[in-house]
């Protein structure tokens, strides 16, 4: 057997080797403190990963104190494995959003495939039947061979893991800029229901109760990801390889379905997913917030390979793993439960009433430290923030309408443009219909599932456009929350609350840190103003290649009650003779718009504004009306502006097409990227009844002519077939991906 | 009629064909678990997709042995009806129930989308209800669909009328198209395609409800007394 020889406390100290694991000097120097003595292999690994930024958001906290968390629906707020949110009828959404961008820059297929599989688990660990999935890429441009290599990889892991386990991914969305080159972003979001009375919490409650071990064996992959998650990427990140896991769908399958049994048996206690930091984590947390301690004995822990230290079992991350504690005498029923599904259920500890965390192998205490400093004492940093110099240049900017000569010709490149084209190579891959729910299936503004033996369902979206995020961080992050909402009112919903996942750069650099608070403003008042909560999230920070960083990326995920099915829209125009009618006005606002990267590779100037009250005023002019079955489509103007947005209307019907008029400027008309605006049909038989209800214009009816035609006043300035625009739409992701270099 | 859907460590389409029969079909049904020892109570047998045991090794290679799969041998010998659906289609491929194999597709991933289905024959217990040469609209979910025969297997199909559905446009490359396929007897029919998606217009189409009702039709035609 090979024999490893940890170093001892006084080599961890004097060579500095808490370095090695992502600890500061001065972070050590506290641990001394806090435990009166220095801390031995084992406890040095502990803290060096629950006071990583992955675990303990050190440098996030004060940021995230900023979002509004409460509201009348929530019942869960952050600090659980998801949020929760009332339904009405005893039932409950639960959702939550992350990351698993570090992974999948290396490993993209189990990168993917294993964040798919850490936020079913947190979603379930909470009692909760996960019903769909969704998800927020960000890739460089695909010209790239090593980009084309993560794209197609990262979504293959998502619907290798996501198929095989049984839960449809219905939406997301994705976007490419070179801003990701090397640090693609992968953002999981799993959404589940639940009955109010199942509601599970990760607490290690009643002393004496038994600390039991369900799920895959322990090995030695992931060993510190929770730290790798929180460093920058470098040109050696390749050797971290052996940091990223390997999923297995099939045992989280099993899980899956012991654990929602297990959440009906009155002998448990608390049960909590083991993710980042795995048993470390997982087992400090949930005594901690139950203000016990805890003991275990590591060599009790199921380990699929010999030899294995207590620093290896500890930081393992291994997959598919969840820690529950169950009353005391009540362990051989819920084995029992485990077996028919072929899991084993092993007891490896107690609760304990020292606070303290205790750890036990072959015969001796390995660690020994109070519970609270490692789930709750990690220090708390306020960062240094410098606002970018690039800031006040973009905001000194006047708005110039960017020149095209010929705009048919300039639609077909939008549409042709990645992030706007059709995403259906992608969801194609995925079971989208598994569980048979989906109503809205990918494609539309948001999807929506329907809430069986109910007249209810959900509508979810991923939304965030990082351009307008960089450009000017607090009116992006602002804007990355309205544009979910809006898609959320088109489909018929109301908006309920949110999770976040905020991606950025490295926060010690005060220009990055000052991106992470501007953006948290805006979001938060967002939040506010939309009363959609903060109800969890993910902080994924050092996205950065080789010092170079990301967009600021906080991705919105939410999720809006659909209360009566017949409020379903989509976006698609229905039937000639249908009336179009566009919502808000139009500026020439080409900050960061699709039209201004295409034509000049780069974006500048300032984001689109963003009235956050004028918002929420015509989104509850526009749900009113969908409710009063007035609308026949609704869609929400985004990337490429308006004429992405009629084309986008016409994709989905044989024959239709579209005679508009607009007025004013052609080019910002059609193209520009003004917030708040929504492109809805109405019947002609509901004009006037619409009209009561909504402010909006009209601009032109559906019909049967098959061609987009645009008029300016009177002069022709737009025509093509739909089947034209359909084709360069449809065709372009897949025709990028044959590329050869 | 009573149905048994069978539910393999993996399955995950059970729920819908469940609900496909309980709701929208309106007959009784229960789940059985994989290491059932009888299936005598039931009228028909359902495999439904998914994963079965991760589809490691190859799809329905390792739910063959199970110890439920010789009740369902038995039943498919007793001419009870058997759908197999997706993984259920490979299982039974892989239990010898229904001639060929299955291949990756032929784009190596995975699909799921609907697609047109030509009704090669509506002279089956599972087709009655259809008309011949009909198309109907079902949803496909696999990466593994892409079957596959020997030239003196798809000759005896042929000849029998087993072929029992086809691609309109072929999305995973299989041999002539094939979609689903009967054995000799006309008892038991696999499909990749998930008739149990299509059972409700909400969804986007219900064709595949036609499917159950031609089972109970023609189950009751022959085995309730004044039906």
């Amino acid at each position: 057997m090979l024999l490893t020889l940890e170093p001892n406390p006084n080599q961890i100290k004097t060579e500095k080797l808490y370095q090695q694991m992502g600890l500061s000097d001065e972070e050590f120097a506290m641990i001394e403190d806090i435990i009166g003595r220095t801390p031995n292999y084992t406890e040095t690994g502990l803290f060096s990963v629950m006071w990583s930024e992955h675990c303990s958001y050190k440098n996030s906290k004060p940021v995230l104190k900023k979002f509004p968390v409460t509201g009348e629906r929530v019942l869960q707020g952050p600090g659980e494995g998801a949020g929760i949110v009332d339904i009405g009828d005893g039932q409950a959404v639960v959702f939550k959003i992350e990351s698993h961008n570090h992974p999948s820059a290396i490993e993209p297929y189990q990168g993917a495939a294993t964040g798919v599989g850490g936020i079913i688990r947190d979603v379930f660990s909470m009692g909760a039947r996960p019903i769909a999935m969704l998800n927020s890429l960000r890739f460089g441009e695909l010209d790239s061979a090593r980009v084309r290599y993560l794209f197609k990889e990262v979504v293959a892991g998502i619907a290798g893991y996501g198929n095989c386990i049984g839960i449809p991914t219905v939406g997301g969305e994705v976007q490419f800029d070179p801003s990701y080159d090397g640090n693609p972003l992968v953002n999981a979001m799993c959404v589940g229901l639940i009955n109010h009375e199942d509601i599970k919490k990760g607490q290690a409650h009643g002393l004496g109760n038994t600390v039991m071990y369900v799920g895959a064996k322990t090995g030695r992959d992931g060993i510190h990801g929770a730290t790798f998650a929180s460093e920058e990427l470098t040109e050696q990140s390749d050797e971290k390889r052996p940091a990223v896991q390997v999923g297995d769908p099939f045992m989280e399958k099993l899980l899956l379905e012991a654990c929602l049994e297990l959440i009906h048996s009155d002998a448990l206690v608390g049960i909590q997913d083991m993710g980042a930091a795995g048993l470390a984590s997982s087992s400090s947390e949930m005594a901690s917030k139950a203000g016990m301690g805890i003991e275990m004995n590591l060599d009790l822990v199921p380990q699929r390979e010999t030899g294995m230290t207590a620093y290896e079992m500890m930081l393992s991350e291994s997959q598919e793993r969840m820690l529950i504690v169950v009353k005391k005498g009540r362990e051989q029923e819920i084995n029992d439960l485990f077996s028919k599904y072929d899991l084993e259920a092993v007891a490896i500890g107690k609760v304990t009433d020292d606070k303290q965390f205790r750890l036990i192998h072959k015969g001796e205490v390995v660690a020994d430290l109070p519970v609270d400093a490692l789930a709750e004492d990690a220090p708390v940093y306020h960062k240094p923030s410098k606002e970018p110099a690039y800031f006040a240049e973009f905001q000194a900017t006047e708005n110039e309408v960017p020149q095209v000569d010929d705009l048919k010709d300039t639609l077909l490149k939008l549409l042709s443009q990645p992030t706007i084209a059709s995403k259906e190579w992608i969801y194609e891959q995925y079971d989208y219909m598994v569980r048979t729910n989906t109503v809205v299936s990918p494609g539309s503004d948001a999807a929506v599932t329907r809430i069986r033996g109910t007249r209810k369902a959900l509508a979810m979206t991923t939304d965030c456009n990082s351009r307008y995020v960089y450009l000017d961080p607090e009116t992006g992050g602002k804007i990355a929350v309205a544009e979910a909402a809006r898609n959320i009112v088109c489909s018929g919903a109301e908006p309920l609350a949110i999770t976040d996942n905020l991606n950025f750069g490295n926060p010690e650099k005060p220009e990055v840190f000052w991106q992470i608070e501007k953006a948290a403003d805006g979001i938060s008042e967002a939040c506010r103003v939309l009363e959609t909560p903060v109800i969890g999230g993910n902080v994924s920070l050092y996205n950065e290649t080789s010092g170079t960083a990301i967009y600021p990326t906080p991705v919105i995920g939410m999720v809006g009650l659909v209360t009566d099915l017949d409020h379903i829209t989509t976006q698609h125009f229905k039937t000639s003779g249908d009336l179009i009618y566009l919502v808000g006005e139009t500026k020439p606002e080409f900050g960061g718009s699709e039209l201004q990267k295409l034509l000049y590779g780069k974006i500048f100037g300032k984001a689109p504004e963003l009235n956050i009250e004028m918002e929420k005023e015509r989104q509850g002019q526009v749900l009113a009306a969908i409710r009063a079955g007035l609308i026949q489509s609704a869609h929400d103007l985004s990337e490429g502006g308006l004429a992405v947005a009629l084309s986008e209307c016409l994709f989905a019907g044989e024959g239709l097409g579209a005679d508009v008029n607009i007025t004013g400027d052609s080019i910002s008309a059609l193209f520009s990227e003004t917030q708040s605006r929504f492109l809805l049909s109405v019947k002609k038989e509901h004009q006037a009844e619409f009209e009561s209800l909504v402010d909006a214009s009209l601009i032109g009816e559906v019909n049967e002519s098959a061609a987009l035609r645009v008029l300016n006043g009177t002069v022709p300035v737009l025509e093509s077939l739909v089947d034209e625009l359909k084709a360069a739409w449809k065709g372009a992701i897949p025709c990028l991906l044959k590329s050869r270099d | 009629m009573k149905f048994a859907v069978i539910v393999f460590p993996g399955s995950n389409c059970d729920v819908d064909m469940f609900h496909a029969i309980q709701d929208e079909l309106g007959e009784e049904v229960e789940y059985v678990w994989h290491d059932t020892e009888s299936l005598a109570e039931y009228d028909g047998i359902l495999l439904p997709g998914g994963f079965s045991y991760g589809d490691y090794l190859r799809s329905g290679a390792i739910a063959r042995f199970s110890n439920v799969m010789k009740e369902v041998v038995k039943a498919a010998e007793a001419g009870k009806p058997i759908l197999g659906v997706c993984n259920g289609f490979q299982i039974l491929l892989e239990a010898g129930l229904l001639p060929g194999a299955m291949r990756r597709n032929e784009s190596l991933s995975f699909i799921c989308k609907p697609v047109e289905l030509k009704v090669e024959t509506n002279r089956t217990i599972f087709t009655a209800e259809y008309e011949q040469g009909q198309t109907i609209t079902i949803p496909v979910a696999h990466g593994e669909g892409n079957y596959y025969c020997d030239e003196q297997t798809l000759a005896q199909l042929k000849e029998n009328n087993q072929i029992v559905f086809t691609y309109q446009q072929n999305p995973n490359g299989s041999l002539e198209d094939i979609a689903g396929i009967i054995n000799e007897k006309g008892n038991v029919l696999g499909m990749m395609p998930h008739p149990e998606r299509a059972v409700d217009e909400l969804l986007g189409g219900a064709d595949g409800l036609k499917l159950f009702q031609s089972i109970v039709k023609t189950w009751r035609e022959a085995n309730v007394v004044n039906a």
